[in-house]
């Protein structure tokens, strides 16, 4: 009898104890960021795709034929400046219409925060010191020969060139590399995008508008005569994407 | 302490035997699980197994001996196995296959290696049958391969000296369906795994490439040359394919829709899944319709003879020019290189030959 006894009170002692991490008195949440298209504020999802219907800033009638793109360390700051990261990553794939909504595990207390951000792409430490086994999975890889790591996007399509004739273009984004010297250099191009001041409630929901329209545009008129493909070890094209990608973003004000 | 410690074992014994109940005297089927390879664990996501349908040695070696057997067809002279022979790593060499009647399909058989890891789970070029027990299915009644229908083969099996005690061995009833045949099938097609190719074993630390092998592999990885990578795994994705539906720019005109025929979208037209690139050695011809003889044929195309069209994909550059034109002996070491995703190993395995 007694032996049963240690083991309840084990028992008991352990279910005690799982809770105890959480145990900060404020109460805890977690957040779920959605991820909204639009081309120049018309939505966009991916029942637009494959048909040319777009105009871009420098003119070109586009499609889409595929969209994704990476996002990670999704950052709270609160207003003394102290950060709290949340784990995890998220492939949004507007192609398959999926991972359009992305809620990091980690839980985190309610209340006011100076700003809500997250990296486009991934910084270098989580680019090159990880293998992620569900990247690899959907051939996400950058090749060794560019510094390795991953895309941070591939966005994909047809244009009509200035011969009339149709086109393919592949917009991969991925940090920039010059392959021309003895030594490579690299310059980064991961960003962060800061949504400003938020207020967390329970099961907060952030609705981000991204403008695909954005990535042809500012400050780089993109012109795809001339930039369509075998952009990924082009170094300035790499730093004018990296540039153009500043303004894509933003959080949509809550209604 | 007495009356507790009988009170549990007495419901410790009701438990054991409330769950086995069934299957009381039957013979219970041994688990099997699949040796997963070393560069499949470390690179990517574990392979797709069905719930309900778990690899057990009992079941693998039933799938083995249907797979094997010409009892399927109509007339007992077509086995799986015909258009789907170990040393062609499980395609054939035809250009179209021909069924029990002598007629053909439209379509070049394929390969079966590494199938449990499809994620996506879409099977055949065009993607139209999902899982692998509904693929299997669909030969045994198709008119140009086994011709058969499933009443028959159920009955045949049936009447067979062997198949009930192996269907009570392994799925705990002799009582045979076309449900429990395609599990058997798919549980063997699960352990055909290839993984020991010389390109694996340089990725492993156990060999080495030559120089020719080396280039080639950049070559296969360089967006201004082979760009190859994108849709066709690389020394991160050991399958060598993206088993995603693409047109790669084989002909302006589509007659085979592919992938569009199936989603009824004309955005789809002309596409149709990569193939894995590994085996290549035993695989020939290539393409959905087996159009190219030689692996030579394969680069020329994708270096000078894309042809345009609405659905071509984005990734195929330089259309105007038919591709990038690759120098002659970019194309030799792209070869070299493809070569050494073949696996002997693989296409000499005794475990996959006929029982
Ligand atoms: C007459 C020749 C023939 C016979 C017999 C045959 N197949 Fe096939 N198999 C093909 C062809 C051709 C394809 C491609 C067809 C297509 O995509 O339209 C194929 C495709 C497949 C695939 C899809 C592989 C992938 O990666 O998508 C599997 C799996 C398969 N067969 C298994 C079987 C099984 C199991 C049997 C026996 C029950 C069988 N086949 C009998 C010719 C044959
Ligand atoms: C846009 C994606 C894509 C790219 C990039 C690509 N392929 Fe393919 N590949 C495919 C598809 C899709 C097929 C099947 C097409 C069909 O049969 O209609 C294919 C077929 C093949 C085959 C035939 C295999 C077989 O078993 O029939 C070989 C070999 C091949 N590709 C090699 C290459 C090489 C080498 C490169 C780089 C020079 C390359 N591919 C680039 C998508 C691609």
């Amino acid at each position: 009898m007694k032996r049963i006894n240690f083991i309840l009170i084990t028992c008991l002692f352990t279910v005690i104890s799982c809770n105890n991490d959480n145990d900060d008195q404020s109460e805890r949440t977690n957040i779920t960021l959605n991820f909204n298209h639009n081309w120049d504020e018309t939505p966009f999802t991916n029942a637009n795709f494959n048909t040319i219907q777009y105009t871009n800033a420098n003119g070109e009638e586009m499609s889409i034929t595929k969209l994704r793109y990476l996002i990670s360390n999704v950052t709270l700051t609160k207003p003394n400046g102290e950060t709290i990261v949340l784990d995890g990553y998220n492939l949004v794939d507007v192609t398959n219409n999926t991972d359009l909504s992305f809620t990091p595990i980690t839980a985190i207390p309610l209340g006011v925060y100076s700003s809500l951000s997250f990296t486009f792409g991934f910084n270098n430490d989580a680019n090159y010191n990880n293998n992620y086994t569900d990247l690899n999975s959907v051939s996400w890889n950058v090749p060794e020969a560019l510094g390795g790591g991953y895309h941070y996007m591939q966005l994909e399509g047809k244009f009509i060139d200035n011969t009339s004739t149709e086109t393919g273009y592949a917009y991969h984004t991925i940090r920039a590399v010059n392959n021309s010297g003895a030594i490579q250099v690299f310059q980064d191009t991961f960003f962060e995008v800061n949504l400003g001041e938020v207020t967390v409630s329970n099961n907060s929901t952030f609705d981000i508008e991204i403008n695909i329209a954005e990535w042809f545009k500012n400050p780089n008129t993109w012109d795809l005569n001339t930039l369509n493909n075998m952009l990924m070890p082009n170094f300035d094209a790499q730093i004018m994407m990296f540039e153009n990608g500043q303004n894509t973003f933003n959080l949509k004000p809550i209604q | 302490m007495k009356t507790w410690n009988t009170y549990i074992y007495i419901l410790f014994i009701f438990t054991c035997i409330s769950c086995s109940n069934e299957k009381i005297e039957t013979y219970v089927s041994k688990p099997s699980l699949l040796q997963i390879p070393k560069l499949f664990e470390d690179n990517i996501l574990a392979p797709v197994i069905p719930n309900n349908n778990l690899q057990t040695i009992e079941g693998i070696s039933l799938g083995k001996k249907l797979f094997f057997d010409p009892i399927l067809s109509a007339n007992n002279t077509q086995a799986c196995a015909d258009c789907h022979a170990l040393e062609n790593a499980f395609t054939d060499t035809d250009r179209f296959s021909d069924g029990i009647n002598g007629a053909f399909g439209k379509r070049n058989s394929m390969p079966l290696f590494n199938l449990a890891w499809n994620y996506d789970e879409k099977f055949f070029w065009d993607g139209r049958s999902f899982s692998l027990e509904h693929q299997a299915f669909l030969p045994v009644t198709d008119p140009n391969e086994m011709g058969s229908t499933w009443i028959q083969v159920e009955e045949k099996l049936q009447q067979h000296p062997e198949y009930p005690e192996l269907f009570q061995q392994a799925f705990g009833t002799s009582t045979i369906d076309s449900t429990l045949v395609t599990k058997a099938i798919a549980q063997f097609e699960r352990t055909l795994i290839s993984s020991n190719s010389k390109f694996d074993k340089y990725l492993l630390g156990e060999t080495s490439l030559t120089a020719e092998e080396l280039n080639g592999f950049n070559i296969f990885m360089d967006e201004t040359r082979g760009d190859c990578f994108h849709c066709h795994g690389s020394d991160k994705n050991p399958l060598w394919t993206d088993n995603i539906f693409h047109n790669n720019g084989l002909d302006t005109v589509i007659t085979d829709l592919g992938l569009g025929a199936i989603t009824g979208d004309p955005a789809d037209n002309g596409k149709f899944k990569s193939p894995s690139l590994r085996n290549l050695a035993f695989t020939a011809p290539y393409m959905h319709d087996g159009r190219f003889k030689t692996l030579n044929d394969v680069i020329n195309h994708y270096s000078e003879g894309l042809k345009n069209s609405t659905t071509i994909d984005p990734l195929m550059k330089k259309v105007a020019q038919g591709g990038v034109h690759l120098t002659p002996q970019d194309k030799a070491d792209l070869k070299a290189f493809l070569l050494t995703l073949s696996d002997y190993e693989f296409i000499n395995n005794l475990n996959f030959i006929k029982p």
